[in-house]
């Protein structure tokens, strides 16, 4: 049985195609996956990721236990900023992929992916070096609108001045009546906010969402145009581009890794692999012969396989077949030729600049 | 409630296949592009492939899935539509017209292996 999100009713009334997402019932499209896609790349799109978990850590000490965590360095936030980092094992690979929000040295919630929430809890807890973790995510549904619009439909329903809230940012205040923490976070490369607010009042806020950006083009949005927005953007999707066999510096995240505070969970492993040299890297190519590239199809050179494409699809703004796909490091550099297997034939592939898609 | 014309006959594998001048033209019904959602590239055999009634002669894919294609009908592939390379979304707006994929010249008369429209209608339920 699938868990449901408190929109399920709503998402089913828009007619909305549900499938299982992780083992929770979510929408994939309303009405098709492209026209949502360019709503959000052009207007404005609502998805809901209520599945995503919320951890949160409160208490005297929380930055520092959190930053024994993760491999971004959270004191070097202002309260109130968001993080992107690593929750990583001892040997480096990636346990999840997660965003921190400070809201003090004293308080931090740290949103995790759905199919790794209890994984990540357990891991966190028994990890955690001061203040203890607790599990909130059945206290909050997600909203993202998401969009060059998005400021523009959120900002008369609510007293914060969105102005101030910068990207990775985050403030408390009500949104169409309801108690929500706004941040400027997103997946689909686009400004937009996340939505934090309470389960039983999720339908009162999608429904105002959905009534103020109508005029404004804001479509519903399901997974599919969120895995479509978010792979022009190179976003790592875990399970896909990130697991717990691949470490950041692989998968391009250095920037997430700061070898430089003081430790963390998997940081020597990394000091490691850094002073030997990375072997292998997570790249984004364009297919120059026909076809699409899809999650573990093959990746060659001169007939060998050495690697693997993790995403793929046909962008649908880049308006080309676009992948994503870990390759030797000599085969890196952008311009690095090789082919991917489509269904036993060989399609040539080119590695270019990412994120494939850059707003304007 | 999908477009389901009379004059055709149907796979259980949601393609379909028109008889015209002694080939089939064939083509995957309403429902399966709406099941494909956005349809975004089609393989198609090449023009004298040979084709086997319930094998595959081909893939199509929308933003997420890839599907097979499963022919209707045997026999020799006499033409494919070319313009889907350019425009694959014809086969979500149009799936009995623009949409249609190959023209076959049958080697087999027998086509009782297909269903008519009722019963492929009741098939979706």
């Amino acid at each position: 049985m699938s868990r449901q999100t408190p929109l399920n009713a709503a998402h089913r009334k828009l007619g909305a195609r549900m499938v299982d997402f992780a083992g929770w019932d979510m929408p994939v499209q309303y009405t098709s996956v492209i026209g949502e896609h360019e709503a959000v790349r052009t207007a404005a799109g609502l998805f809901d990721v209520s599945h995503m978990g919320e951890i949160e850590f409160r208490g005297p000490g929380a930055v520092d236990t959190v930053n024994g965590l993760l491999t971004n360095d959270l004191s070097r936030c202002a309260d109130g900023q968001a993080l992107y980092a690593g929750l990583l094992n001892d040997e480096g690979g990636f346990v999840d992929d997660v965003v921190a929000y400070r809201f003090s040295a004293e308080h931090v919630l740290v949103c995790v992916n759905a199919s790794n929430r209890e994984k990540d809890f357990a891991w966190m807890s028994s990890r955690a070096r001061g203040v203890k973790p607790v599990d909130r995510s059945e206290d909050f549904a997600q909203l993202a609108l998401q969009g060059p619009k998005a400021a523009a439909i959120l900002q008369p329903l609510t007293q914060v001045d969105l102005g101030k809230v910068g990207t990775y940012r985050f403030t408390e205040g009500t949104v169409a009546g309801v108690a929500c923490i706004v941040a400027r976070t997103g997946y689909t490369g686009e400004d937009g906010f996340e939505l934090y607010c309470p389960p039983g009042q999720a339908e009162a806020l999608w429904n105002a969402l959905l009534e103020a950006g109508g005029p404004h083009g804001l479509k519903p949005a399901g997974l599919g145009a969120r895995d479509s927005l978010r792979t022009e953007m190179k976003y790592a999707l875990y399970g896909n581009d990130i697991d717990d066999g691949h470490t950041p510096l692989e998968a391009g995240l250095g920037w997430i890794v700061k070898l430089d505070k003081a430790d963390f969970v998997g940081k020597s492993a990394l000091e490691k692999q850094k002073a030997a040299g990375v072997p292998r890297k997570l790249v984004g190519f364009e297919l120059t012969g026909a076809g699409i590239p899809r999650h573990g199809y093959p990746i060659l050179k001169d007939g060998v396989r050495v690697g693997e494409v993790t995403s793929g699809t046909l962008g649908p703004t880049v308006k080309k077949p676009i992948g994503i796909g870990y390759v030797p490091a000599g085969l890196a550099a952008e311009g690095s030729t090789f082919e991917v297997e489509i269904r036993g034939r060989p399609v040539a592939a080119r590695v270019v600049k990412t994120p494939f898609w850059k707003r304007a | 409630m999908g477009n389901y014309p009379g004059n055709l006959k149907y796979t259980k594998d949601h393609e379909w296949a028109r008889a015209e001048n002694g080939r089939y033209v064939i083509g995957v019904t309403d429902h399966a592009q709406s099941a494909l959602g956005d349809v975004v590239y089609v393989e198609l055999p090449k023009v004298g492939a040979v084709l086997t009634a319930g094998g595959t002669f081909g893939t199509i894919e929308s933003t997420k899935a890839v599907s097979e294609l499963f022919a209707p009908v045997s026999g020799k592939v006499v033409k494919i539509n070319d313009a889907l390379a350019g425009s694959p979304q014809n086969v979500n707006q149009d799936p009995y017209g623009q949409g249609w994929l190959v023209e076959v010249e049958p080697s087999d008369a027998d086509t009782s292996h297909l269903i008519d429209v009722d019963a492929y209608t009741k098939l979706l339920g």
